[in-house]
């Protein structure tokens, strides 16, 4: 038997402990040696030495799902756009649209190429018109910032990245409001839904978001490396129980949120991702804005749909999907379930076996299984709106 | 501290093999089990399935990751541990009386290419 990889494959991550040949590239969060002190299981991810596990994947995914878990995620990046051209910047190299939001509000999209492939995936914070706060991927942070430098000439815009500066916490759950007004003495109660609010605590200003990764409610933590160092071990104080990147993937994917490398990339668009509702066409313009105009007219030849095994063989990063023997598409993500046990994946399938209910196989090592197209939602969100 | 029994052998890819007479009984070992995590499901090959010694013969997957099973033997496949399909945590339990195939042997002197229990607990313990 080999340790093969940890799924997604792209990831990097190895059941290997001995990774002395790789530790030295690797970055270090403010919570590293926390992280090791706690036992976890450390793995590459990005460029960082990260937790995949402390107690198990299942049971923390479960604390997650069920009571309150806490992730480092410092090692996501994150850029400051200011000056008087912000707005009309971040316009310019975001899907999505920020017109007419009030401060507070965040917003999912993607930054593309100007062939509709996809740079990154990415939170934008609108502080004010003349502010924004973005939250980029940590495996793609030199990427994005060389981009976010190249186009904004010609913009009056200052682009910082302060990805160095923060730390990073997701307390996430339905316990996590609870615990960040008790624990962390953060009053967060009244902050909606994709919106964050700055305090001050002592000296700085901490960001604090209604945001996640894992189709819980819960909260976001921005601040310095010793202020996020304070929160890990006020949360582990309280018994809260610490979660690595594996339950962050298997929770994630349950409720169909993609992961940059599976189910975006540089050649896959959000339109072929199935993303489509955070592309606005109707802005005046946007990097990516014609090519992304064009699938969505003329239609996509592939795209991402979700897939339910008959059985209980395991779908995998990867795995082709096929359809009376010919190759039709590929896995990007796949689990059992942890929330609902059955056999799952996310899968980039060619038209027209995307649609809903199509009878596909997926071929898992010598043997193929019999699949179900189905919408890439397994588990419902129980977001606090 | 992962346990390694005296009374079978051990391939580098962390297989164990019990010999009775023609007939050799397969898993994996404490230390396999224990790297893995919770195993959540095992492939297995079908009786009457053919393995060859260095070839995989099925996986056995936690929730994050598939490892190939490697065959230390090759024959004919004879017995597949049917407890597996509904309880693939058996192994986690106790992965030396968990066993996973029984594979009639087609060449004996293969055995000599695997190690014995003091090689494989130097291995382990590197």
């Amino acid at each position: 038997m080999f340790f093969t990889k940890f799924e997604p494959s792209n990831l990097e991550i190895t059941y290997h402990r001995d990774t002395t040949l790789m530790e030295e590239n690797l970055t270090k969060t403010c919570l590293h040696s926390r992280h090791v002190a706690q036992g976890a299981l450390m793995s590459p991810f990005g460029g960082f030495d990260m937790p995949i596990q402390y107690a198990g994947i299942t049971e923390e995914h479960n604390a997650v799902r069920n009571n309150v878990g806490v992730f480092d995620v410092s090692h996501m990046g994150e850029v400051r756009i200011s000056g008087p051209d912000a707005y009309k910047y971040v316009s310019h190299i975001f899907v999505n649209d920020v017109t007419g939001a009030p401060d507070g509000q965040i917003f999912y999209g993607m930054m593309c190429y100007e062939n509709g492939g996809t740079v990154d995936d990415l939170l934008v914070y609108k502080v004010n018109d003349n502010e924004y706060f973005l939250v980029i991927n940590a495996s793609n942070i030199k990427k994005d910032v060389d981009w976010i430098m190249k186009n904004a000439e010609g913009y009056d815009v200052k682009v910082e990245n302060l990805s160095d500066y923060y730390g990073e916490v997701a307390v996430q759950g339905p316990k996590a409001e609870e615990v960040v007004e008790k624990v962390l003495a953060l009053d967060v109660k009244d902050i909606p839904f994709y919106n964050f609010k700055t305090f001050t605590v002592g000296d700085e200003e901490i960001i604090v978001s209604r945001t996640g990764y894992t189709g819980e409610d819960g909260f976001e933590i921005y601040g310095s490396h010793s202020y996020t160092q304070s929160v890990w071990d006020k949360l582990m104080e309280a018994g809260v129980q610490p979660c690595g990147l594996g339950c962050r993937d298997t929770l994630r994917f349950e409720v169909g949120l993609p992961l940059y490398g599976d189910e975006l990339a540089e050649d896959i668009s959000p339109i072929e991702a199935s993303l489509s509702m955070f592309v606005k066409l109707d802005k005046p313009e946007f990097i990516g804005k014609e090519a992304l105009a064009k699938q969505k007219a003329e239609g996509v030849t592939r795209r991402i749909v979700g897939l339910e095994l008959d059985g209980n063989a395991i779908p995998r990063h990867g795995y082709p999907v096929e359809v009376e023997g010919q190759k039709v598409g590929e896995v990007t993500t796949g689990y059992r379930s942890i929330s609902t046990g059955k056999s799952v994946a996310m899968a980039m399938i060619d038209k027209p076996y995307d649609k809903l209910g199509t009878k596909v196989e997926v071929r898992i090592r010598k043997k193929t299984f019999p699949a179900t197209v189905v919408k890439k939602r397994f588990y419902e969100k129980n977001y606090k709106k | 501290m992962s346990k390694v029994l005296d009374d079978r052998k051990y391939a580098d890819s962390h297989e164990w093999v019990k010999v009775d007479g023609d007939v050799a009984t397969i898993g994996i070992s404490d230390y396999a089990q224990h790297a893995l995590g919770n195993i959540v499901y095992v492939d297995m090959p079908e009786e009457g399935d053919e393995v060859t010694q260095g070839e995989d013969f099925g996986a056995v997957e936690s929730v994050k990751a598939a490892s190939d099973l490697i065959s230390p033997v090759s024959g004919e496949v004879i017995e597949v541990n049917e407890e597996l399909v509904d309880q693939p945590e058996l192994i986690n339990n106790d992965a030396y009386a968990n066993w996973i195939i029984k594979v009639k042997i087609s060449d004996p002197k293969e055995l000599d290419k695997l190690m014995d229990a003091e090689a494989y607990k130097k291995i382990t313990e590197e």
